[in-house]
C-alpha cells in the first residue's frame, strides 16, 4: 500500500514537471547573454539582466502596465455594476419580456463576439472611440455581460425571497431592497465574476491590437506584439519581454489561486 | 448637500404624478437592465447587422463608398481554396483541442481526485498556463519550435541531422499551435471535471464496490453518467475557445506559411487588415458566426441529452 503511494505522488510530481517546462525554457531564454549560444536546455551559469532591462525600455511596458490597469479596473467596474443591476429583475421577476430578454443576454456567450470585427471596427471609428482607453473599456463590458448576467441571475435566483417580502412589508422600495437586503449577499459570485472576466480583459490580445493601434495606447500583449515582430532576432529579449508580461496576473494567482479555483468550478458547476 | 437633497425631492415628485396602482408596480425594476441592453444593442446587435449589410458590397474597409454586389462575396467564399482549409484547421483547433484537453483533463481529474500530498501543488501547476495571456503562451511556445536553437530541435538534432520544421510544414504546423492550446487550456477541463468528480456523492461508490464492481466498472457505471453535467460545460467551454483561436496563431506561424494554419478568426484579420478586403472580411465573419453558433448548439444539446438528473 505505502509503495503504491509514493507511486502516485511521483507520478504527481512528473506531471508538475512536464507541465512546468516551458516555464523553465522562458526563463533560460530571457537570462541567457545574446552572444550565448547554448541549447535552451542549459541554463546559464552567470547572472544577466539586460534582457529585461532591454525589453522594458524597448517595448515600454510600463506605459503599457498603466494601460493594462486602468483597463481591467474600469471594466472590472462597471461589468459588476451593470451586471448585478440588470440580472435583479431578469432573476426575480420572470415575466415573459424579462425570460427574452435574459435568453438574449446568455444567447450570446455561445457567439464570440470577434466575429462582427468588421463592422464592429468601422462603428468605433465612427463614434470616436479608436485609440480611446473608455472604447475598449466599453466593449470588454458589453462582450462581459453575457456570462455576468448569467452568473448574477442564477446566484440571485438560489436566494430565498424571504428577506426582500420581510423588507418589502416594513415599506422599503424595490429598488431599495436590492442595494440594502441583496447588494451584500452578492459577494462571494462577485469575487467569481471579476476572476472570470478580468483575467480574460487583462490577456486580451485580439480586440486591443484592434482598436489600441497608437503606441501610447498599447496594452501590454499589444506592446509585446510589436516589440516581438520588431527584435524577432533578439530571442533574449523577447523572452524576458513575455517573462515581464506574464509575472503580475502568475503572482495574483499564486496568492489567491483557491478563488481562481473555485470561481471556475462554482461557475461550470451551476451552467 | 442641498443640490442632492433638491434633486431627490424633485424625483420624488416626479414619482408621485405616477397614478398608485403603478407606482409600486415589479414593471419599474425592468430599468435597472437596460444600461446592459443598451451596451449590447450598441456594440452588438447594430454591429451585428451593419456586418450583414457589408457581406453584400465591395467596400474596402475606409471608402465612404462602395458597390452593392449581391451573392457574390458568397459564392467567392464557397469556392475559395483557402476558405476551405481555413475551415478544416478551424475545425481541428476546436474540436481538436477540445477532444485532446478533455481527455488530459479528465486522467488527471481522476488522479487528483485520490488522496495526495501533492494535489494542491499540481492543480496549481497545471491550471497557471491558463491565466496566462495565450499571445504570451504562444511566444513561450516559439523558443520550442524555433527551427534553428529551439528546443525540440536541440534533442532531435541528437538523433538526425535534419531539424523538424515545426511552424513551417503546413502538415505539422495546425497540430503545433493545437498541442499549444491544448497544454493551456486541460487545466481548465482539469478543474471543471474535478469539481463536479467531487459533487458525486461517496455513498454511490461504496455501494458499487459492496455489490462487487471492480474500478472500471465504477468509473463507466457511477462516476461516468454522473460527471455528464460536467463534462457538458467542460467540452464546451473548450470547443467555443478552440474555434475562435486568434492569439497562438498569431504569436507563433501569424497564419503562414501563406494560409495554412490561419484560423476563420486570423483569415477575418488579415483580409480586412492586410489586403482591405472589408466586404470579404465580413463575409468571413458571418460564416464564422454560423459555424461556431451551429457547432456548439448541436454539441450543448446533445450533451445536455445524454445527462441524466442525479435522483
Amino acid at each position: 500500500m505505502r509503495k503504491i503511494a509514493w507511486v502516485r505522488e511521483g507520478l504527481a510530481l512528473l506531471i508538475c514537471l512536464i507541465h512546468v517546462l516551458p516555464f523553465y525554457i522562458l526563463a533560460t531564454t530571457s537570462f541567457k547573454a545574446h552572444d550565448d549560444f547554448s541549447s535552451k536546455w542549459v541554463a546559464p551559469g552567470y547572472l544577466y539582466l539586460d534582457n529585461f532591462v532591454n525589453a522594458w525600455r524597448e517595448a515600454h511596458l510600463d506605459r503599457a502596465f498603466l494601460n493594462n490597469v486602468i483597463v481591467t479596473a474600469g471594466s472590472g467596474l462597471l461589468i459588476v455594476l451593470v451586471g448585478s443591476i440588470a440580472s435583479y429583475p431578469l432573476a426575480r421577476y420572470r415575466t415573459r419580456l424579462n425570460r427574452a430578454v435574459y435568453g438574449i443576454f446568455v444567447s450570446a456567450l455561445i457567439v464570440p463576439p470577434l466575429t462582427i470585427l468588421v463592422p464592429l471596427y468601422r462603428f468605433m471609428v465612427d463614434i470616436g472611440a479608436m485609440n480611446t482607453l473608455w472604447g475598449i473599456i466599453l466593449l470588454h463590458v458589453t462582450f462581459s455581460l453575457p456570462i455576468t448576467i448569467f452568473l448574477y441571475t442564477g446566484f440571485i435566483s438560489s436566494i430565498p425571497f424571504e428577506l426582500e417580502e420581510a423588507a418589502l412589508i416594513d415599506g422599503a422600495g424595490r429598488f431599495r431592497l436590492f442595494y440594502l437586503i441583496l447588494m451584500p449577499l452578492l459577494k462571494p459570485i462577485t469575487a467569481t465574476v471579476i476572476i472570470l472576466t478580468c483575467v480574460n480583459i487583462w490577456n486580451d490580445y485580439q480586440f486591443s491590437v484592434f482598436f489600441l493601434q497608437r503606441s501610447e495606447m498599447h496594452t501590454i500583449t499589444v506592446a509585446l506584439s510589436g516589440f516581438f515582430s520588431q527584435y524577432n532576432n533578439y530571442i533574449g529579449w523577447v523572452a524576458a519581454g513575455s517573462f515581464l508580461g506574464a509575472v503580475p496576473i502568475t503572482l495574483v494567482y499564486l496568492f489567491l489561486q483557491r478563488y481562481f479555483i473555485q470561481g471556475l468550478s462554482s461557475g461550470a458547476v451551476k451552467g | 448637500m442641498p443640490i442632492l437633497d433638491r434633486a431627490r425631492a424633485g424625483v420624488r415628485a416626479l414619482v408621485r404624478l405616477i397614478p398608485d396602482r403603478w407606482r409600486h408596480s415589479p414593471v419599474w425594476l425592468n430599468l435597472l437592465y437596460v444600461p446592459a441592453l443598451l451596451l449590447f444593442g450598441v456594440f452588438i446587435l447594430y454591429p451585428f447587422i451593419r456586418g450583414l449589410m457589408y457581406s453584400f458590397t465591395n467596400w474596402d474597409g475606409y471608402s465612404q463608398t462602395y458597390k452593392w454586389i449581391g451573392w457574390s462575396n458568397y459564392r467567392r467564399m464557397f469556392s475559395d481554396p483557402d476558405v476551405a482549409r481555413v475551415i478544416r484547421n478551424t475545425f481541428i483547433y476546436g474540436l481538436g483541442s477540445a477532444l485532446f484537453q478533455n481527455i488530459i483533463g479528465l486522467a488527471y481529474a481522476l488522479f487528483l481526485n485520490l488522496n495526495l500530498r501533492l494535489r494542491g501543488l499540481t492543480r496549481t501547476i497545471v491550471y497557471l498556463p491558463a491565466i496566462i495571456s495565450p499571445l504570451i503562451m504562444g511566444y513561450i511556445w516559439y523558443f520550442f519550435f524555433q527551427y534553428h536553437g529551439g528546443a525540440i530541435n536541440d534533442i532531435v538534432l541528437l538523433f538526425s541531422d535534419e531539424p523538424l520544421n515545426l511552424l513551417g510544414d503546413p502538415d505539422l504546423n495546425v497540430w503545433m499551435i493545437t498541442i499549444v492550446n491544448t497544454y493551456q487550456f486541460c487545466g481548465v477541463a482539469m478543474v471543471i471535471l474535478l469539481a463536479g468528480l467531487q459533487v458525486i456523492p461517496k455513498d454511490f461508490q461504496e455501494a458499487a464496490k459492496i455489490d462487487g464492481a471492480g474500478a472500471l466498472a465504477r468509473f463507466r457505471h457511477v462516476t461516468w453518467p454522473l460527471l455528464a453535467p460536467a463534462v457538458t460545460v467542460s467540452v464546451v467551454l473548450n470547443v467555443i475557445g478552440g474555434l475562435k483561436l486568434f492569439d497562438v496563431i498569431t504569436a507563433l506561424t501569424n497564419s503562414g506559411p501563406g494560409y495554412s494554419s490561419a484560423s476563420l478568426s486570423t483569415l477575418m484579420y488579415l483580409l480586412y487588415f492586410g489586403r482591405q478586403d472589408a466586404g470579404y472580411a465580413a463575409t468571413i465573419g458571418n460564416l464564422m458566426f454560423v459555424i461556431i453558433s451551429v457547432v456548439s448548439f448541436t454539441i450543448l444539446f446533445y450533451l445536455k441529452r445524454r445527462e441524466t438528473p442525479l435522483a
